[in-house]
């Protein structure tokens, strides 16, 4: 070939995207997704633990969600292009913004974890404990769903074009996630709960994925190549062995349940770091902004001309 | 919150931002067929908003060496070569060349498509909904500004807007792009990119009266038979709501690398909101049967 101009494409400007992907860290930002939906979906289950008297598996999950919350707090702070003005989150209430109403959840929801976990731990003020219990139970589905619209509040081919099936894969992987740390640190004769959760989370996940794919067309090819495909297939392998591990043997072996359960919590980040890969492979190809326009302008025609 | 707040035909997103007498409001007509590719207004936004140097790197796409809008670039001329449409070979722009000369430049069978991109200030602006800190807010004049003191870069504007428009700088975290030269708007100046601009490819003014302006020019091209002449942008009932910069194009806008059908993400957000809620609900709806159905089929005395 002679070096030269590259040839001319009527389909983008030279091969360059037409959006701009996220310039967000994968580490942190899938990060933040995995964390903040183990904590929440954590602080639901340690709540019917409470409520139900395994009060082993409540004080796990209690201070997972505390560990998880922090831990996610951190990374999205860390994720600022300028940390030392995360106060300007609050600076405003604003229901347009995903991220505005994410960081008011999490300033009401990191409390509530942090008291939970707190009396908890020491076995003091069981009332404030109960209450915070609840609250974060309440606040932790919110947290562990709102990522989804996060994500897809933009126009990532990927994630927006999903954005009705996003929040319940979401939800389905902090369930595994959380069902999985419950595997991990409760015993055996208190986590038949979780392996129940485990199964539904298994069965929604695949669920809501393959309505994700179906929805996207040409745009699923993301979720299946590189190193989206990688991930979404581990995930997709670590979930279903944690689950056939966590009915099959969950009861009977401490071993086997934590074994099940480190499975489970390694399938949730995976699907979070694979949708996150799977947006930006979306977003860095232009075909995946322009095709699926063009098919909606053609549709718009049609339906004029009818 | 009323619908058109996110999305669909919004004829005064200033006053509907709480600009209480808000002057009218202003945009760019972008008219690439009078564009020479000349630059003057890469560089005259830079030289005016001190914008700093983004990248010295040849990039092998025609005379483009800027590559498209980001932080530090604000305006970006696209160079396409390519094959002349059947049909036609010249715009209608000067007079034809009677003297005779060498006609190699029209015989090549080749023509330029020039342009100069910017931020299209959309009427329902995706960056500015979604900004999290309310950095990004709508001027008096209509237009899409980030407040530098504001911004925390927390980036998520980034990937919402639709056109690929607003970035972060890396060496600074914040998020910067075209301010439509506010500070030359309040002191009555037009933008710095539209007054160095010679052939006034970049035309700044009322948005109402480019509007006019822009669809007697594509007719005067069309009745020129310059078929392709088009306007991108324009439409008040687009997916953005109407680009407060739209542009005279002579190719489909994919080639321009401007997306075909944008549409500001938000306009989906009520139904996303309702989703998250229905999977919420599910999470905790699950977690409940999770712990229902060991109290039933389990002997008494279990858990
Ligand atoms: S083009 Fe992009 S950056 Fe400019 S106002 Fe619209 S959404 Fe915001
Ligand atoms: S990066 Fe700055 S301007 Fe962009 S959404 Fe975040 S706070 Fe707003």
């Amino acid at each position: 070939m002679t070096p030269g101009p590259p040839a001319a494409r009527t389909d983008s400007y030279y091969g360059r995207p037409v959006i701009k992907a996220p310039a967000w860290s994968a580490q942190d930002i899938a990060g933040y997704f995995f964390l903040g939906g183990l904590a929440g979906a954590g602080s639901v289950l340690a709540a019917g633990a409470q409520l139900t008297g395994r009060t082993t598996t409540a004080r796990a999950l209690k201070v997972s969600s505390l560990a998880a919350v922090g831990l996610s707090a951190a990374a999205l702070v860390h994720d600022l292009g300028r940390p030392s003005r995360f106060p300007h989150m609050l600076r405003v209430f604003k229901p347009t913004s995903p991220m505005s109403m994410g960081s008011w959840l999490l300033s009401a929801y990191g409390p509530a974890a942090g008291a939970a976990a707190l009396t908890s731990v020491t076995g003091r003020l069981p009332r404030t404990g109960a209450a915070a219990t609840a609250a974060a139970a309440l606040l932790g589905p919110a947290l562990a769903t709102y990522t989804a619209v996060l994500a897809a509040d933009t126009a990532v081919p990927a994630w927006h074009g999903a954005h009705r099936e996003l929040p319940y894969l979401f939800a389905a992987s902090a369930t595994a996630a959380a069902s999985g740390m419950a595997l991990l640190t409760g015993p055996p004769r208190e986590n038949a709960p979780a392996r129940c959760a485990a199964v539904f989370a298994a069965v929604a996940e695949d669920t809501a994925f393959r309505a994700a794919e179906r929805r996207l067309g040409s745009v699923a090819v993301t979720y299946r190549e590189g190193r989206a495909g990688r991930l979404m297939r581990a995930a997709r392998t670590l979930t279903a062995a944690g689950t056939a591990g966590a009915v099959l043997f969950g009861h009977r072996s401490r071993p086997a349940a934590a074994a099940a359960g480190l499975a489970l919590l390694a399938g949730s980040a995976c699907t979070r770091f694979g949708v996150f890969a799977a947006g930006i492979a979306s977003a860095e190809d232009p075909a995946h902004t322009v095709g699926p326009q063009r098919e909606a302008l053609a549709r718009r025609r049609t339906t004029l001309a009818q | 919150m009323r619908d058109n707040l996110l999305s669909g035909p919004e004829p005064d997103p200033a006053r509907d931002a709480g600009h209480q007498d808000a002057p009218p409001r202003v945009g760019f007509f972008t008219d690439t067929s009078v564009c020479i590719g000349c630059k003057a207004c890469e560089v005259a936004c830079k030289e005016w908003n001190a914008v700093p140097e983004d990248g010295m790197a040849l990039t092998g796409m025609s005379y483009d060496n800027t590559g498209g809008l980001g932080a530090s670039t604000w305006r970006h001329v696209a160079f396409i070569e390519q094959p002349v449409p059947a049909g036609r070979t010249r715009l209608p722009l000067v007079e034809p060349d009677t003297r005779g000369g060498d006609g190699a430049a029209e015989d090549s069978g080749m023509r330029w498509l020039m342009s100069s991109d910017v931020c299209k200030h959309c009427t329902h602006a995706a960056c500015l909904d979604v900004c999290p800190t309310g950095s990004l807010f709508r001027t008096e004049f209509g237009t899409v500004v980030v407040q530098e003191d504001i911004c925390n870069g927390c980036g998520v504007c980034v990937p919402a807007c639709p056109y690929g428009v607003i970035e972060q700088r890396p060496t600074d975290g914040r998020a910067f792009k075209c301010t439509l030269c506010y500070d030359r708007l309040g002191a009555g100046q037009e933008p710095a990119c539209a007054k160095a601009c010679p052939t006034e490819s970049i035309q700044f003014g009322p948005l109402d009266e480019l509007r006019e302006r822009a669809a007697l020019r594509v007719d005067q091209l069309h009745e020129a038979g310059v078929a392709e002449a088009r306007l991108y942008g324009h439409e008040p009932d687009n997916g953005v709501g109407g680009d407060g910069a739209f542009f005279l194009l002579l190719d489909e806008p994919e080639v321009y690398g401007l997306p075909p059908d944008p549409v500001v993400t938000t306009r989906d957000l009520g139904t996303m909101w309702r989703h998250a809620g229905m999977a919420a609900l599910s999470l905790a709806g699950g977690a409940a049967l999770s712990f229902a159905l060991p109290a039933l089929t389990r002997p008494k005395g279990r858990r």
